[in-house]
């Protein structure tokens, strides 16, 4: 494939909206309230809209016959760049908003770089995307909030998600192999000088909702390698089910 | 009030509605109305929700970015809907929470069609194309029915979903026009889903215990036996534009009527159905129970850290 | 009944230079989900530009019983319309 490495930063970037995006796609018509359903089922709107935004994009930089279908549904698993963060099951409604949390405040650090990139269809991307996601921090700050600092059960519940979900962090700061030349042209983002601020914005927000900070300092990561949680094989399962079972179909 | 004082209210009433004129939340209403409008616009609410879960079985399954983004907004919609039409029914005096109830317990009805199962992506093809078909119909002449709230919410609903029957019946001809077995697939579901759908629009006149009274209050301006014959009238052309046949042998243009004649019903099925003993009935209601019953801490949760916000203001403000 | 959440009155303006409609209500817990919760029900479509939200009970609503004392009494008082006053033809625009 043309452009390789530009092409695997899209997916490092891209997989992290799909997968995400899949997964809230799941608890459509199961929320809490309707309208929590109905706030959660935007955010996955806007995540699959980004998606498809940097697949046509990835597609055509291929300079081959392929289309943001073939991107999304048709990559063995090994070729997935998402970090473990966001393919990990809806648990419940805490582990929801707090995976959810623990990237956004990941993705708008991201995208408030990313809109100053050299090339300028992620630029275009970014500055479209920053508005949704900025949302999708409101909401869920809000919401991490409201169950930490809610009831004992709430507290305990969303206590419990952090302290689990605490170990995918430091994979989002992660850069592939194959980024540097990219950083150094200005196109793709040195994901490590994000970190410092990033925990500093969610540990504000997770003491302002009275839960304690994960001291652990053992990180999982592999997601961006393509080595990926027992998960993400059923989540696949789902989402390649008809490509896979009707190949070459038009739909 | 004596009895005498209710005649007259009653009159004015109906004289009312018989000029067009709306009827509002804190207007008075006989008791009748009330219910009948309770039971109405909840069992549409409880459909819209329902509705959800048998096409929600395929958003993470759907073919492509394209259909899975439609999908998504689709079902995202009923729940709107839902909403909006529980909101119509909480202005008559019962909340959410009551109504829901109702629906947890088996009291409350929905439309039987959300008992059948999703078994094939041309199920969602065929669903956005029939069962949103048949809805239209239903829910078009509700844009001016006599409560006002209920008019309102029609009207919002029957705007957003003008996309529904579109994305249903074009995924239908992609597959019709698409391999054999893509042909195949959406045959079959037509086959399936054609009678339900038919059904959809109620009992035939002769057994419908509603009608009279709810064509007066402009809850209905069609008996069913009419709305299922523009159903039939309107959609028989549509398959055959695409290629698909309908799966009933009697089907035929009548030149001196100008309508289709068209086989029987099998009403027993209709009636199994709604006395919950369809093939998912079970699966459905559970599912609409442990969203809410899960759901519990959550709202709770909620609810306590907005009394908690609360007092902290009251505390600055002393 | 139990710890639900209270019911909210929802308010758009669809666009600048227009007055906030009523457009539905919705259930929230506080006026914050309220106001997030208006956003993501009632604006799916671009519909608005500014939301109002208030909670339902804060609402006083005149009852329809009153309406003659109400209303009725400003039907007949035709001179505040300007159709009341007989003005020759040659006065244009007034």
């Amino acid at each position: 494939m043309k452009n390789d490495n530009l092409i695997q930063y899209i997916y490092s970037i891209a997989d992290n909206a799909l997968i995400l995006g899949q997964r809230l796609s799941e608890l459509c018509g199961h929320g809490p309230s309707l309208e929590t359903d109905i706030g959660i089922t935007n955010m996955a709107l806007d995540l699959l809209g980004q998606t498809r935004s940097y697949f046509q994009y990835a597609a055509k930089l291929s300079e081959e016959d392929i289309t943001e279908d073939d991107l999304a549904y048709l990559r063995t698993e090994r070729q997935y760049r998402n970090v473990l963060l966001v393919e990990q099951p809806n648990r419940d409604f805490a582990y929801v908003i707090t995976r959810q949390f623990l990237f956004d405040a990941f993705h708008l650090l991201l995208l408030q770089k990313l809109q100053n990139s050299a090339d300028e269809t992620l630029s275009a991307i970014a500055k479209k995307s920053i508005k949704e996601v900025s949302y999708h921090f409101r909401f869920s700050s809000d919401w991490v909030k409201r169950l930490g600092d809610g009831t004992d059960k709430s507290h305990a519940k969303i206590q419990d998600a952090v302290d689990n979900l605490w170990t995918y962090t430091d994979e989002l700061f992660h850069n592939l192999g194959t980024d540097s030349e990219l950083i150094e042209k200005g196109i793709a983002i040195d994901l490590t000088k994000l970190k410092e601020e990033y925990y500093n914005k969610i540990k504000e927000i997770i003491s302002e909702a009275t839960l304690s900070i994960p001291e652990s300092k053992y990180f999982q990561k592999g997601g961006k390698k393509g080595i990926h949680t027992e998960h993400m094989g059923y989540l696949l399962a789902d989402l390649q089910y008809m490509q896979r079972t009707y190949p070459n179909m038009k739909w | 009030m004596s009895e005498k004082e209710v005649k007259n209210l009653e009159a004015i009433f109906e004289d009312k509605i018989a000029r067009d004129e709306k009827i509002e939340p804190k207007d008075w209403m006989p008791e009748k109305y009330r219910q009948t409008h309770i039971r109405q616009i909840s069992q549409h609410a409880h459909s819209e929700i329902v509705g959800m879960l048998p096409e929600g079985n395929w958003i993470t399954r759907a073919p492509s970015l394209r259909r899975k983004v439609a999908l998504l907004a689709k079902v995202q919609d009923e729940a709107g809907h839902g909403l909006y039409l529980y909101s119509a029914c909480e202005t008559l005096g019962v909340s959410r929470e009551e109504l829901y109830e109702q629906l947890h317990i088996g009291k409350a009805k929905y439309s039987s069609i959300f008992n059948y199962p999703t078994i094939t992506w041309a199920d969602i093809g065929a669903i956005g194309w029939l069962v949103d078909g048949a809805a239209i119909i239903n829910q078009v002449p509700l844009c001016s029915t006599s409560y006002g709230p209920y008019a309102r919410a029609m009207i919002r609903v029957c705007k957003e979903e003008s996309f529904h029957q579109r994305q249903g019946y074009e995924i239908m001809m992609i597959l019709a026009n698409g391999t054999p077995e893509q042909k195949e697939m959406a045959q079959d579901a037509l086959n399936r889903w054609w009678w339900p759908a038919l059904m959809m629009l109620g009992p035939t006149d002769a057994e419908s215990v509603h009608t009279e009274q709810s064509m007066k209050w402009k809850l209905k301006r069609k008996t069913n036996d009419e709305l299922r014959q523009q159903f039939i009238d309107q959609t028989v052309p549509q398959a055959d534009l695409i290629g698909l046949s309908i799966p009933d042998p009697d089907l035929k243009w009548n030149e001196e009527t100008g309508h289709y004649d068209f086989g029987a019903i099998d009403w027993d099925e209709f009636w199994q159905v709604v006395k919950g003993h369809g093939p998912c009935n079970k699966e459905r209601l559970n599912a609409r129970v442990s969203a809410w019953e899960e759901g519990e801490w959550v709202r709770d949760a909620a609810m306590a850290y907005a009394k908690k916000q609360e007092n902290i203001k009251l505390k600055k403000a002393i | 009944m139990k710890n639900n959440w209270p019911l909210w009155e929802v308010f758009v303006r669809s666009k600048n230079g227009l007055e906030h409609r009523h457009f539905g209500s919705l259930h929230a817990a506080d006026a914050e989900m309220a106001l997030e919760n208006a956003r993501d029900v009632y604006t799916r479509r671009n519909e608005g530009v500014s939301i109002w939200v208030v909670e339902s009970k804060h609402i006083t609503a005149s009852n329809p019983d009153d309406n003659a004392e109400l209303f009725e009494p400003a039907k007949d008082k035709v001179y505040r319309h300007p159709t009341f006053y007989d003005l020759p033809d040659e006065v244009k625009h007034m």
